[in-house]
């Protein structure tokens, strides 16, 4: 190893030193998040709530964590307590009162409160929590076969199968190439052990000591280094998390964003101090051999990119850009990385300016996303403290540094030539390519630009090497893809899974289900690039040509789910309003075209619409997808495409029966008032806007529907539930 | 158009552009420029942005330009809250338009305008990335949670009364 | 990049193999197989904007269809120019820009002479299917010289691209963004108040009627109609060049005699020739000149006939005002002369004396207006200027047959001018005008060549070092304002003494000017070659003189004796000259 490697176990010791010295290992951790979402939710009250009982109680063996976000969303503010050796328990939607019972029941009286953790569980306490690897790439059954196995066996041990909480997890990435199927992996809580088996006499000896006698079946035990360990160790007993494969995200909730140290010390800078003793070459070939590809949604092969700009010219300035401008409606992706976990896109993109030979980095982030750059900041003026960034980088020679540029509210600076311009502090609208960014990028020289997924996968591909990477996934989509998922979904969150799992383990497994016993209609990804798929392809594996051929794309990973009570003409006319207004207004197609698309889809949500109209809709978006200018206008026509391909029963009803049957489009909504259940109270009548509601005091109210204009106001005022909508 | 003063940039913008000048291509500092007038005066004045484009260099015409483009950039003073109706996916999936509905007709004022009296804006935010507790309003810098469009005339009641949110 | 031998790549257009060079677009090579792809937003002395798409075409193994103008070839590529799907495409883009284009092309200033409805003619729009929302814009008619009529405007940026490009004015950018963009000056303020030069290449370049010279059409037919009023005409040195391609003659061809008789048979009362006031003004600039040679002071010279330079001047590089000539332009020089020397000499009351200028250029009708060359009651020494255009519409408006009217001469004493003058049109010209009176009266010799070929500019920036009576004279000339800046920064530098700069805002000196015919079938706006042509026609006419210089045109010695007593006299400076000053808002260079 050379000088950066030295320098890096010299950095990873003092830091390490300083942990243990710290005591904390042997401290209770409560973490509360500290990301965007979690402090929308009230977590910064929840956790000062925490900090002054510890004062009060003056315990000394209990520290107050803050951390990024689990991507557990819906449950927020979400709160972890770690007691040294025993199960980690996390709390969810964690209010002022729910602290003052945590804190007294779980920490003072070491009860953990049952009614209040996340994912409530039945209140029985099990004696141990199993989590078996089930990826569907090792397990065709998902692990069900395996589990029949263990608990029969279990059974017949006379160890009593209830006494265990089993999962079925995702892959944890700890297998050698090759022995896909061959070997499964179980980790025990609250040990925390990692057993590794190959057949069913294996199984029968671990369970017999761990199960049985409860000892540990040292044989069985693996040590193998399983990058997603710190996250399972402490999220893997909730089904939203195990069923996950966190390699970006690994990080995310589990360490203090704001730290160096924690980065550090959780593998945190060993890959760029390995990468900057060698070869850059050698990395931009790792990269290839990954088969890492662009996770902003084109889906170009990262390795190639790298090569294109490294080797296109003798430039001797070339430049590194983030991607962090997540514009679609619906994705918190890269807020969440970036919030909780910055020093690995800053690693990234470090490993990245050495590979092709870039001097200077630009982080290109949203402005509404003020937490983020904060925390971005202070990582990279910390870096740059420990000589992680600036002149000579671990004394290995290489110079490096960073800067945050921010963006203002444009959708189409996610646009690689329309985001250059607006570095360069100008109006970011798209120009022609070639030149490509790798050609001729930022001021005209070589530029690599990627998005903070992509960049937060290369330390990891460092660390791990290509092949490891390459394991997971399908043949053409390596590695794994972060989903936001929202919507009509039980479980809204982020998540993170190898690709090729199908959209029905996302949508059930992981988000849930559907809420309120509603059926699920559709998938809509990509944003508004994407399209929506109907719920019959709910068995896709998800991996970008997969969702290609169905008429959608990967895109940046928002997924929104969508149940009956989504009319999809009104949810393609929301996709086409935002293009529309999006539109930087340089190429003809996406300017014009667009709008007059828009046009068209509000006459058919206004029951105006003919069969004619179809036709247009057609020929110019089809026309907007060949013709336009940049990526944003080709792909703007495809949520109203993929919908109309798919749900055009749905526009003939808009337009035939004026009927919309998910009652979204105001204008074909039909409002009544119902004589059996109407008393005369005349509140509907007062508070219509255009007083078209007619009808004595204690009389029954006629609306006169020439003259409503569906404004549903009766129907929010109406006590009686008189008020039909029809 | 309407200015909110006569006098020129304060200092620590105007330090923070000759430093900018001094950069390796100072042009490209201008978004973060208006950034920072706009953080300080609350909108971009003409005379805020003629100042900018003299000491940066940059044309008048490109300064209004940049601007205007972005939506992020205010031209106009906005009022004392600024309530923006989060209208991502997520949110309008979960009845943001109604909400938006609800604070139009409360206030009796479009998107993007400001009431007579100066006290509220209202503002569209792109997706703002909370999805998960859609919908989303935020009034300066409070973050409401899933909203309905009935809670609406007692949010700003509460706004109003000085309740919550700083102004 | 790479500097690998330049190759030839061979690839099939419409089933027909075409060899071209490496780097050709395939735009470029569909035109040497004879096929002249449709465009709109493309122009060749721009920068590529690639934005209205009309110029697209099916690339085999490409998803979309690719811009021609922008995409180079490669071997063994397979392009279609006018599949069906093609054909449909095209069609269909042209109507989107109709669609938000208003429907007003018969009342339309460029009907007949429009590049989108040339298109949607020759593309075979014939229905619209997609009408809905279109876009409102106030016309706005500030400005002296451009009216600006965001209505019509389809977004190509050509007008964006020669303000920043070309002219480095920048006034002009896009405003806001989407279906709502604008093209404006800074916050859609009037151009009158913007630092916009006026010199009209907005208008030339604009493909339709968005950019549109203010017209001085009515009031000069009012004064022809007015029989008290005494209407005396000038025209250009450029004029005469161009004049003609209005009637469909070619780029190139003279026209001075016709256009004199033309004037006539529209009513002017009196035709002189702004040439003579070119010859006057240098004689003027050359004293100045040699005057400056000697104390050393205010040098290099910056000439002053170009009023969209000297806005330029004010606006961008008020430094530099002390070094330029104070010689009014040749046109206002002359309509002070008919005012003054003309009105004395015959009596005619200044009152009924209406003076029109014909020019090439729009940024003359802010000119007259400027309160320097306000006469002392405040009325402008020149009434009205007519550009080409203009004039051209009046004479086609009266059902003159222009090509077919016998050549007039013009009247005198104003109407006489030297070969020196003639050249006043192209760029370089005034320079070797100047340097044809001022090397002999430096030496104080006969000139043996008189064709200062080194200062001839075919580029937009040219330098020269000539030996004249012993002294290094180090010239430039430039035209377009970038080449301007590009030159003032290099005196601002110090490295070398220049000593004489001619500056033309427009490329190409006044033939290139804002107010000259749209260009004629075949050939686009700013084509060098027509700006050669037109250059070759005043070289000519300058050749066939007797007399070439200046200071020899016997009618200009006259005026001196009788009238102005000697060049720089403190007459002359009171009628023949003017002075500048820093103008706001400023300019960024």
């Amino acid at each position: 190893m050379g000088q950066a490697f030295d320098f890096y176990q010299i950095l990873f010791d003092q830091h390490n030193h300083a942990y243990e010295a710290s005591g904390e290992k042997d401290k209770i951790i409560i973490q509360v998040g500290a990301a965007t979402c979690e402090i929308a939710a009230g977590a910064d009250p929840v956790a000062r709530e925490f900090e002054k009982l510890i004062q009060a109680s003056g315990r000394k063996d209990i520290l107050l964590k803050r951390v990024g976000c689990t991507g557990r969303c819906a449950r927020e503010p979400v709160v972890g307590v770690f007691v040294p050796g025993g199960m980690p328990v996390k709390y969810e939607q964690v209010t002022l009162a729910k602290v003052q019972t945590i804190f007294q029941t779980h920490l003072q009286q070491g009860q953990p409160v049952a009614e209040l953790m996340l994912d409530k569980k039945t209140g029985k306490f099990y004696e141990y929590v199993v989590i078996l690897c089930s990826s569907g790439q090792c397990s065709p059954s998902g692990g069900k076969q395996l589990e029949t196995k263990l608990r029969s066996r279990l059974h017949a041990r006379g160890v009593d199968p209830q006494s265990i909480r089993l999962f079925h997890g995702g892959c944890m990435g700890l297998c050698p190439a090759g022995s896909k199927g061959k070997q499964r992996v179980m980790m025990v809580f609250p040990e925390k052990i990692l057993y590794l088996f190959h057949n069913d006499q294996e199984l029968d000896e671990i369970i017999d000591l761990q199960f049985a006698r409860h000892q540990t079946a040292e044989k069985y035990i693996t040590h193998a280094d399983f990058i997603t360990e710190q996250f399972f160790r402490l999220y893997g007993d909730v089904a939203f998390f195990n069923k996950q494969t966190r390699l970006t995200l690994r990080n995310s909730g589990l360490v203090d964003p704001e730290s160096l140290s924690d980065y550090i010390r959780n593998k945190g800078y060993e890959a760029l101090a390995r990468v900057l003793d060698g070869d850059p070459g050698f990395v931009i070939d790792e990269i290839t051999r990954s088969g890492l590809r662009g996770r902003g949604g084109g889906g170009f092969p990262t390795g190639v990119k790298w090569k294109n700009a490294r080797t296109y010219s003798n430039d001797p300035i070339r430049y590194v850009v983030c991607n962090a401008d997540e514009g679609d409606p619906g994705a918190f992706m890269d807020r969440s990385a970036l919030e909780g976990d910055p020093y690995i896109i800053i690693e990234g993109m470090t490993i990245g300016g050495f590979a092709v030979g870039a001097q200077r980095g630009y982080l290109y982030v949203r402005a509404e996303y003020p937490l983020a750059i904060k925390r971005l900041e202070m990582a990279i003026e910390n870096a740059g403290k420990h000589q992680l960034l600036g002149k000579n980088i671990m004394n290995s020679g290489f110079d490096f540094d960073l800067e945050i540029r921010l963006g203002a509210g444009a959708f189409v600076c996610g646009e690689e030539t329309a985001l250059m311009y607006s570095i360069e502090g100008k109006r970011g609208q798209p120009r022609i390519r070639p030149p490509y960014p790798t050609q001729a990028g930022l001021w005209g020289h070589p530029t690599v630009i990627n998005n903070v997924e992509t960049w937060a996968n290369v330390p990891t591909i460092m660390l791990f090497g290509a092949d490891w990477f390459s394991r997971l996934g399908t043949e053409k989509s390596k590695g794994t893809k972060v989903f936001a998922l929202a919507g009509k979904v039980n479980n809204t969150g982020l998540v993170e899974v190898p690709m090729g799992t199908t959209l029905r383990d996302i949508i059930e497994d992981i988000g849930g289900g559907i809420p309120n016993g509603k059926q699920l209609k559709a998938i809509q990804t990509g944003g508004p690039s994407g399209g929506c798929i109907p719920a019959s392809r709910i068995d896709t594996p998800v991996d970008y040509e997969n969702l290609a051929a169905i008429g959608s794309i990967m895109g940046s990973g928002g997924m929104i789910v969508l149940d009956e009570d989504d009319c999809m003409v009104a949810t393609a006319k929301f996709f086409l309003e935002f293009t529309q207004s999006e539109s930087c207004g340089k190429c003809v197609p996406c300017r014009e075209g667009t709008l007059r698309m828009l046009e068209i889809l509000e006459r058919i949500t206004c029951g105006k619409g003919t069969h004619e109209d179809l036709d247009k809709l057609e020929r110019l978006g089809r026309l907007i997808q060949k013709t336009s200018l940049c990526g944003l206008g080709q792909t703007a026509p495809n949520p109203v495409l993929s919908a109309l391909e798919n749900f055009r029963e749905e526009f003939i009803q808009h337009i035939d029966e004026k009927r919309c049957a998910a009652h979204q489009c105001q204008q074909l909504i039909r409002y009544e008032i119902d004589a059996e259940k109407c008393v005369g109270c005349t509140l509907c009548a007062r508070r219509c806007p255009v007083s078209c509601i007619s009808g004595k005091a204690k009389e029954v109210h006629v609306i006169d529907q020439d003259k409503c204009i569906k404004c549903g106001e009766c129907y929010n005022v109406c006590k009686f539930d008189a008020v039909m909508k029809n | 158009m309407a200015t909110a003063t006569k006098d020129g940039l304060e200092s620590d913008i105007v330090k923070f552009i000759s430093q900018c000048r001094k950069k390796e291509h100072p042009e490209s500092y201008l978004i973060a420029v208006l950034h920072k007038v706009q953080e300080k005066y609350g909108y971009l004045s003409q005379d805020h942005m003629n100042e900018v484009a003299q000491r940066l260099q940059v044309p008048t015409s490109t300064v209004s330009g940049v601007a205007t483009f972005y939506h992020f950039f205010r031209l106009r003073p906005r009022g004392k809250y600024a309530i923006s109706v989060c209208l991502g996916t997520a949110c309008f999936v979960k009845g943001a338009d109604k909400v938006l509905n609800a604070f139009q007709t409360e206030l009796g004022i479009e998107m993007g305008e400001t009431t007579a009296d100066g006290l509220f804006s209202l503002e569209n935010t792109r997706c703002l990335g909370v999805c998960a507790l859609a919908p989303v309003v935020t009034i300066n810098d409070t973050v409401y949670s899933k909203v309905t469009a009935n809670q609406v005339p007692e949010l700003i009641r509460q706004v109003k009364s000085g309740k919550n949110v700083e102004g | 990049m790479k500097d690998n031998a330049m190759k030839n790549i061979e690839l099939t257009i419409d089933n027909t193999t075409v060899s071209v060079p490496e780097g050709t677009t395939i735009m470029e090579a569909a035109e040497t197989i004879g096929i002249k792809i449709p465009r709109l937003c493309y122009h060749p002395d721009l920068s590529l904007e690639g934005a209205c798409r009309v110029c697209i075409v099916e690339v085999q193994g490409s998803r979309n269809y690719l811009p021609s103008c922008a995409t180079r070839v490669q071997d063994g590529m397979k392009v279609r120019t006018n599949s069906p799907e093609i054909r449909q495409a095209r069609r269909d883009l042209i109507e989107l820009i109709l669609d938000n284009h208003p429907r007003e092309c018969q009342t339309c200033e460029r009907d007949g002479n429009c590049e989108l409805q040339d298109l949607a003619y020759s593309l075979g729009v014939r229905e619209r299917l997609f009408e809905g929302k279109r876009k409102a814009h106030e016309i706005e008619r500030s400005s002296a010289s451009v009216i600006r009529d965001a209505e019509k405007c389809i977004l190509c940026r050509r007008c964006v691209r020669v303000c920043s490009e070309i002219q480095g004015i920048h006034n002009l950018s896009q405003l806001y963004r989407g279906f709502d963009t604008v093209v404006a000056p800074a916050y859609e303020g009037p151009m009158a108040e913007s630092v916009c030069i006026n010199c009209g290449q907005c208008i030339n370049v604009c493909p339709v009627a968005s950019f549109l010279e203010k017209s001085s059409t009515e009031p000069v037919w009012a004064a022809l109609a007015d029989p008290n009023k005494h209407v005396m005409v000038q025209i250009a040195p450029s004029i005469r060049a161009a004049i003609a391609e209005g009637f469909n003659a070619p780029p190139g061809t003279p026209a001075t005699g016709q256009t004199v008789t033309a004037l006539r048979r529209l009513g002017f009362d009196v035709v002189f020739d702004t040439n003579f006031g070119a010859d006057l003004t240098i004689v003027e600039e050359a004293h100045e000149f040699m005057e400056r040679l000697k104390t050393g002071k205010n040098l290099p010279l910056l000439t002053s006939c170009s009023p969209g330079w000297i806005k330029f001047l004010e606006h961008f590089y008020p430094e530099f005002i002390p070094n330029a000539s104070s010689c009014k332009s040749p046109m206002q020089m002359l309509s002070t002369l008919m005012k003054t020397f003309y009105a004395e000499k015959t009596g005619i009351s200044v009152r009924d004396i209406y003076v029109v200028g014909i020019m090439p250029c729009v940024a003359k009708k802010f000119e007259i207006e400027r309160p320097e060359h306000l006469m002392p009651d405040g009325t402008p020494y020149t009434d009205a200027v007519l550009t080409t255009r203009e004039l051209i519409w009046m004479i086609k408006a009266y059902g003159i047959d222009f090509m077919n009217l016998p050549e007039g001469e013009f009247d005198n004493p104003l109407g006489y001018s030297t070969g020196a003058a003639d050249i006043f049109g192209t760029t370089g010209g005034v320079m070797e005008a100047a340097l044809r009176t001022a090397a002999e009266k430096l030496t104080g010799q006969p000139l043996a060549h008189l064709d200062f070929k080194e200062v001839r500019a075919v580029s937009g920036l040219k330098e020269a070092s000539l030996e004249i009576a012993g002294q290094k004279i180090n010239v430039a000339v430039a035209n377009g304002l970038n080449n301007a800046k590009t030159i003032l920064e290099k005196v601002k530098a110090g490295k070398k003494q220049y000593h004489l700069i001619e500056l033309m805002a427009c490329p190409g000196g006044c033939i290139g000017g804002g107010g000259q015919p749209y260009p004629p079938e075949g050939h686009y706006v700013l084509d060098p070659e027509v700006i050669r042509l037109r250059a070759n026609a005043l070289y000519t006419i300058d050749e066939r003189k007797t007399i070439r210089k200046s200071h020899e045109n016997p009618f200009i010695q006259t005026l001196y004796e009788e009238y102005l007593e000697k060049p720089g006299s403190h007459k002359a400076h009171e009628i023949l000259h003017t002075s500048y000053s820093p103008r706001e808002p400023k300019g960024i260079k």
